[in-house]
């Protein structure tokens, strides 16, 4: 064995290893949905203000505990689409932080009906070396349970939430085609102050 | 004749100007033009009268009495379920949903309590517009029912049929009472929606579009039980059940492509 030879198999080696040791380190995509909702279900249960609608600390709530698991730059840009590649650094950020103050105010309110549900896991099958997923979970309460999905992407060796879908419809391709449609007629900036516009009520 | 001609040329001129100029063409919705004045025409009787009534209902009558008012007619919803589990052949889940109607009907005084979910029974819908999307009958264009509201063509066949077999006249009440009781249901079902419709005007930067887009793939959800096949770049086993000998779709309607999938005949039927 020659010392070039010998140099590739311990580089080899060595990277086998971090991978695995990333693997290791890297909760299941699953697991961190259910630490995610359970974790959320349990401090709103424990929080009136939260149950009232108190959007400072709902924003605390999310800034803290969802967003840390969030590609939130991805879910805008799939959401804005095509036009994402034209906006500016500044545009991207302002896109970002209106998109999220209306997420946060379209479920603040389903926050106030936390009672006694559970979140119930399903069934999860996905290969081993697979970097995006789709996690199934329902709420379950009075009624029809609720279905509640998420797509994960891997970063690194961590895994981020870059779309869900509430009942069936997946966030961003409910806001894709009237965020088109604003771009189209108003540009980037039209859409950015129709969204503030909207914040701001 | 020349005065009529003239209003006919204004209509149309009036129809052309309401079409917002970003209007783009959805494959889905090429009646969009129609269906939106039909949301138009929705949201004044909604305004006039249905909302109203919803907000006064809510405030007059307290919560438990509410509950007991939606687990009554939600009791009936089941057993139109049950039907609907049967026709897809669903027979796990009509029993389930047999059981979970018999014990409300026995132990929750005629339906008006609701212990079967406290039994673990959980209540798992299903209408008619989802039994026949689950035969692959295709949805047709976005429609919107004067009063019913959002559908496409195939559940705008269905649902008259939903309510009727989920009002008391299916039942056989007499008519007047049938209509009291579907009047008190549409109310009801209102009241719960307050909060949702008054959300919608918040967050939706066209609330038009932003219901249909949202009534249309939840609806495909539903066909699908809440596993439907991605679409863009499908790589589901329902894309093998597409014929290679199948005849070239005119592009408008290949929004009608879609149902070739059916959740009947898919390979990988989830659970």
């Amino acid at each position: 064995m020659t010392i070039a030879q010998l140099t590739r198999r311990l580089a080899a080696f060595a990277a086998a290893a971090t991978l695995g040791a990333a693997a290791l380190a890297a909760t299941a995509p699953d697991v961190l949905i259910q630490q995610l909702s359970t974790e959320v279900i349990d401090t709103v249960k424990g929080d009136k203000a939260i149950q009232g609608g108190d959007l400072t600390k709902i924003n605390a709530l999310v800034d803290t505990k969802v967003m840390p698991l969030v590609d939130f730059e991805r879910m805008t840009a799939s959401a804005v689409g095509r036009h994402w590649r034209t906006a500016t650094p500044a545009q991207r950020e302002r896109l970002q932080a209106e998109f999220k103050a209306l997420l946060v105010r379209t479920y603040s309110g389903a926050l106030a009906q936390v009672k006694d549900q559970t979140v119930a896991m399903r069934p999860f099958r996905t290969a081993p070396d697979a970097t995006e997923v789709v996690v199934r979970t329902e709420i379950k309460g009075r009624g029809d349970p609720i279905q509640l999905d998420y797509r994960l992407a891997k970063s690194g060796d961590s895994w981020k939430v870059y779309d869900f879908n509430v009942l069936g419809v997946w966030l961003v391709d409910q806001y894709r085609s009237s965020f088109n449609q604003e771009v189209n007629a108003n540009g980037i900036d039209g859409l950015i102050a129709k969204l503030a516009e909207r914040n701001k009520k | 004749m020349k005065p009529r001609l003239g209003a006919a040329r204004l209509a149309a001129l009036t129809l052309a100007l309401a079409a917002p100029a970003w209007a783009q063409d959805d494959p889905r919705d090429p009646w969009e033009p129609f269906n939106r004045k039909v949301e138009a025409f929705n949201t004044a009787v909604d305004d006039a009268a249905f909302k109203p009534l919803a907000e006064g209902y809510r405030k007059v009558l307290p919560d438990p009495v509410r509950t007991g008012v939606g687990n009554f007619f939600g009791n009936l919803v089941d057993a139109w379920s049950v039907v609907n589990h049967l026709l897809q052949g669903k027979v796990v889940s009509a029993a389930q949903m047999t059981l979970r109607v018999a014990s409300n009907t026995v132990f929750g005084l005629g339906g008006v309590l609701d212990p079967a979910t406290e039994f673990g029974l959980e209540k798992q819908s299903e209408d008619l517009g989802q039994t026949l999307g689950h035969w692959g009958v295709p949805t047709g264009p976005y429609l919107v029912l004067p009063l019913l509201g959002p559908a496409n063509v195939r559940d705008g066949v269905a649902r008259p049929v939903d309510v009727y077999a989920v009002g008391l006249g299916a039942w056989g009440a007499e008519p007047a009472v049938a209509w009291g009781t579907s009047g008190l249901e549409l109310v009801h079902l209102r009241s719960e929606l307050l909060s949702a419709t008054n959300l919608l005007d918040d967050i939706a930067l066209d609330r038009y579009a932003f219901v249909r887009d949202a009534y249309l793939a939840r609806r495909r959800n539903l066909v699908w039980d809440g596993n439907p096949p991605e679409e863009d770049d499908g790589d589901d086993a329902a894309v093998d059940e597409v014929p290679p000998e199948a005849p070239a779709v005119p592009a408008s309607a290949a929004s009608a492509a879609a149902p070739a999938e059916t959740p009947a005949s898919a390979a990988s039927a989830p659970q």
